[in-house]
């Protein structure tokens, strides 16, 4: 494909990689050759989207990796605001499926305008709902994706983006120590301002509601989802949201020697993965008398994580970074209680952390995420001891959960292995047959 | 079913800017009304505003007898219809109808009702245990709306719903959306900035700039009478033509003089416009649209002092009429608002300085004419559907 004639077709990236200009744009992408794109798991998409391996801009070199990219075909100028919303939610720290290229002024070979693209690098290993629901169909897996999602649409909220699409099908999700990390992958409704009024956050809220109760009632219909309400773990959402913002943006009203609430909910915001930047505190008189009003100003999630990324290197989501850290923790009582936490990180690291993910035969590396391997092993290793009623050496331990259970999992790495691997009808086609949307992986588009 | 009320409403935001400014809105109950304007014009913030998504800085909003300032979105029984409707694939059409009412807890057989209701309106009748992929891209439209209708909520709220169909697609839904919710009789408050869609659904178009409503009436009025420039460049397709006229004293009678060409102002454009005399010996803008000129080589008898001549540019023959674009000798109108409609349709249709130095124009013709590129032509204007604007303020001159 290098060399063909693209016409006047403009790419616009943050990132200068050839590979974007051997795509076939003069093609739409629904007719894409298949020996273009690659199969992902697929989530919903009101749009035509597709999937394609290439390899970095830095990483041009023979035997290295590839990286996959979502192609979503849609209008010009909504493929415009997509691909810059993309690249401010991503400057301002937030989860979401970072941009690579918003595509324009794409003719057919025929000299016809086609609609514009915005491609986006697929987040390692994260999967769609409808896939993780293939693989474990409980409620409790819906409690867990809520959940997610929940803390996902209050940190927009916080950094002033309204969504207007907040829904299952427009977010990945990755394992994070048996919770999950929600990522935005669908923009293009969005808004962000510099501050959301109460009306717009009860709004996106209804909307995540709605969309969600509809999303499970389908998995229901199609036999993957084999209990719980759908109706009523839509209904969730709302009190779910409530009870976070507030926890994240309500003031506090305290006596004077009841300082110590305030160290509590600094606590709780720090549990549920926020970071308090300043604390703006006057007095007032309450009921009970001179009472102290403090209210946090919380920044961006993500405290567990980087204090973890800065102590070790390692790079996890929130709730991953909890687990560790508390396990350095473990260890450095366990063995080195003199020492500080940057020297029992560094020790926990060499001789915990990474012989456990050399451990990992190279033919299982792509089940999970070494974080979340390293997580599972400490989940199995206590599930044993309760079993066995004795202490399992950790040696032990990674061995049997290697055998046990990382065997038995289904890959979640996201990358090109498959160079012709057919795509499967995708839901978002203009017209797919009924045997395509039997297969497909989410509602039906509307066009 | 409400009357929906703005009264004095007011949007400023904490930055200063000034969104929306004393807006003055009477929707009746059953009503179809359009905002419409250029973008930032305060439209979707004014929407907004009815939504609940947005704060009211001023004035007061009443959905029927409530007056809902203060309301979240979800108390006000309001519906933001279209945006970003997905069908679910493993439920068939009734159930993708149904689900929003079984989130809202009603009983099933009221529920039963309204998809009944709502499957005859858009006959979908025979459809309803069928999955959305054995459906026709046209059918699964309507399911999409069928699910907004039976939520009967007071105010059907939508906000450039037809913004990323194609061209093909936005024509069928346009005349859908219509019908559907004239059949229903629901208050609608319907955003655009597409004035063909501002002048083929609404019941009355309500036409904003800056923050300010300029003119509100039924699409026909304000077409024929717009309140000013802004309005009478916006509306219509092609914009109005614009020129700059010098209004004279000429013996018993007034004349405009356009470049050139003198035309005779009828004693009955004077009787409507008893205003028009106070320019007597000053400049005024003239508007004309396309329609109201004819080529004079058609004409059994062309008027005395009714005619303008130009230079062809341009002729586009589309079957039942000819577009013809001259060069009329003149000067151009140029202010804020007619820079802003050219930066908003593209500034090819917008009136502009021409080619030969006169000012560009577009006239529709007979299927007849053989006017042809390059060709000088007389044009018959017809006067009495003249538009005489202040050529300083831009109002309509009237009064």
């Amino acid at each position: 494909m290098v060399g063909q004639d693209l016409g006047m077709v403009e790419i616009v990236t943050l990132e200068a990689n050839p590979g974007l200009l051997a795509l076939p744009w003069q093609t739409p992408l629904a007719e894409w050759p298949r020996d273009v794109t690659v199969s992902m798991p697929r989530g919903i998409s009101r749009n035509v989207v597709r999937f394609v391996a290439l390899r970095p801009a830095l990483a041009q070199g023979e035997g290295l990796g590839e990286e996959v990219y979502a192609v979503k075909e849609l209008p010009e100028w909504i493929a415009r605001k997509e691909y810059r919303l993309l690249v401010e939610l991503d400057r301002l720290g937030l989860p979401v499926a970072e941009a690579a290229a918003v595509v324009a002024g794409r003719t057919s070979v025929d000299g016809d305008p086609l609609p514009g693209a915005v491609l986006t690098k697929y987040v390692r290993f994260s999967l769609p709902f409808r896939a993780l629901f293939a693989a474990d169909p409980d409620a409790a897996t819906a409690e867990r994706l809520l959940d997610a999602l929940v803390v996902l649409l209050v940190r927009l909220h916080l950094a002033g983006f309204m969504w207007s699409d907040c829904s299952l099908s427009n977010t990945l999700f990755r394992r994070d120590a048996g919770q999950f990390e929600a990522y935005l992958v669908d923009a293009e409704t969005g808004e962000l301002h510099p501050k959301l009024s109460a009306g717009q956050r009860a709004w996106d809220v209804e909307l995540a509601t709605e969309k969600c109760a509809g999303e499970l009632l389908d998995i229901q219909a199609g036999g993957l989802l084999a209990h719980g309400d759908p109706i009523e773990m839509g209904l969730s959402i709302g009190p779910r949201y409530v009870r976070l913002w507030e926890l994240v943006t309500g003031e506090l009203r305290v006596r004077p020697d009841q300082m110590w609430r305030l160290d509590e909910r600094i606590r709780q915001l720090q549990q549920a993965g926020f970071d308090v930047e300043e604390l703006s505190m006057a007095t007032a008189l309450g009921e009970a008398g001179q009472e102290v009003v403090i209210r946090p100003r919380v920044v961006e999630s993500g405290f567990n994580s980087r204090r973890l990324l800065s102590l070790t290197g390692l790079d996890t989501g929130e709730n991953q970074a909890r687990r560790l850290l508390s396990d350095i923790e473990a260890f450095r009582i366990a063995g080195m209680p003199e020492a500080n936490q940057e020297a029992a990180a560094r020790a926990w690291l060499a001789r915990q952390y990474q012989p456990l993910v050399a451990a990992v035969p190279h033919h299982l590396r792509g089940r999970l995420e070494p974080p979340e391997v390293y997580h599972e092993v400490l989940e199995h290793r206590w599930y044993l001891c309760q079993q066995e009623s004795r202490d399992v050496p950790w040696e032990e331990a990674v061995a049997r959960y290697i055998a046990e259970i990382l065997e038995h999992k289904p890959d979640e790495v996201v990358l090109s292995q498959a160079e012709s691997v057919p795509v499967p009808p995708a839901s978002a086609d203009p017209d797919p047959t009924p045997e395509a949307v039997a297969e497909s992986p989410g509602p039906m588009p509307l066009r | 079913m409400a009357e929906v009320v703005l009264k004095h409403i007011e949007k400023l935001y904490e930055n200063g800017f000034h969104a929306v400014k004393d807006l003055n809105l009477d929707i009746a109950d059953g009503e179809f009304l359009v905002l419409v304007g250029p973008s930032g014009c305060g439209k979707s913030t004014a929407l907004r505003m009815v939504a609940g998504l947005e704060d009211i800085s001023g004035g007061d909003l009443f959905i029927g007898e409530r007056r809902v300032n203060d309301l979240p979105p979800q108390d006000r029984d309001i519906a933001m219809v279209f945006q970003s409707y997905a069908l679910y694939p493993h439920m068939s059409v009734a159930d993708n109808i149904a689900y929003g009412l079984k989130l809202r807890k009603m009983p099933k057989s009221e529920i039963q009702a309204r998809i009944k209701k709502a499957a005859d309106m858009l006959e979908l009748n025979d459809y309803l245990e069928r999955k959305p992929a054995q459906l026709s891209g046209g059918q699964r439209q309507r399911v999409a709306m069928g699910r907004a209708i039976v939520r009967e909520p007071a105010v059907f709220l939508m906000d450039e719903p037809l913004s990323n169909l194609d061209a093909k697609l936005r024509v069928q839904m346009r005349a859908e959306i219509s019908a559907v919710v004239r059949s229903l009789g629901t208050t609608t408050i319907y955003v655009t900035h597409d004035q063909v869609e501002a002048m083929t659904m609404g019941d009355r178009m309500a036409v904003m700039k800056a923050g300010v409503l300029n003119q509100v009436g039924t699409p026909q009025e304000v077409y024929d009478s717009p309140n000013n420039i802004f309005v009478a460049q916006f509306v219509g397709s092609p914009p109005m033509n614009l020129v700059q006229g010098r209004l004279e004293e000429s013996g018993d009678g007034v004349t405009v003089k356009i470049g050139e060409a003198t035309l005779e102002v009828p004693a009955s454009v004077l009787d409507e416009r008893p205003g028009l005399r106070q320019y007597l010996g000053k400049d005024v803008a003239l508007g004309l649209r396309s329609e109201d000129m004819e080529d004079a080589s058609l004409l059994k008898e062309v008027p005395p002092n009714a005619t303008l001549k130009g230079t062809v540019t341009l002729v586009e023959a589309l079957g039942s009429e000819i577009v013809v674009h001259f060069d009329l000798p003149g000067e151009a109108v140029v202010t804020d608002d007619t820079k802003l409609v050219a930066a908003e349709i593209g500034g090819d249709d917008a009136i502009d300085v021409g080619h030969t130095g006169g000012v560009k124009w577009v006239a529709s013709f007979a299927p007849r004419s053989r006017v042809r590129v390059g060709e000088d032509v007389t044009i018959v204007a017809d006067i009495e559907r003249m538009h005489w604007f202040d050529a300083h303020s831009g109002e309509a001159i009237r009064g």
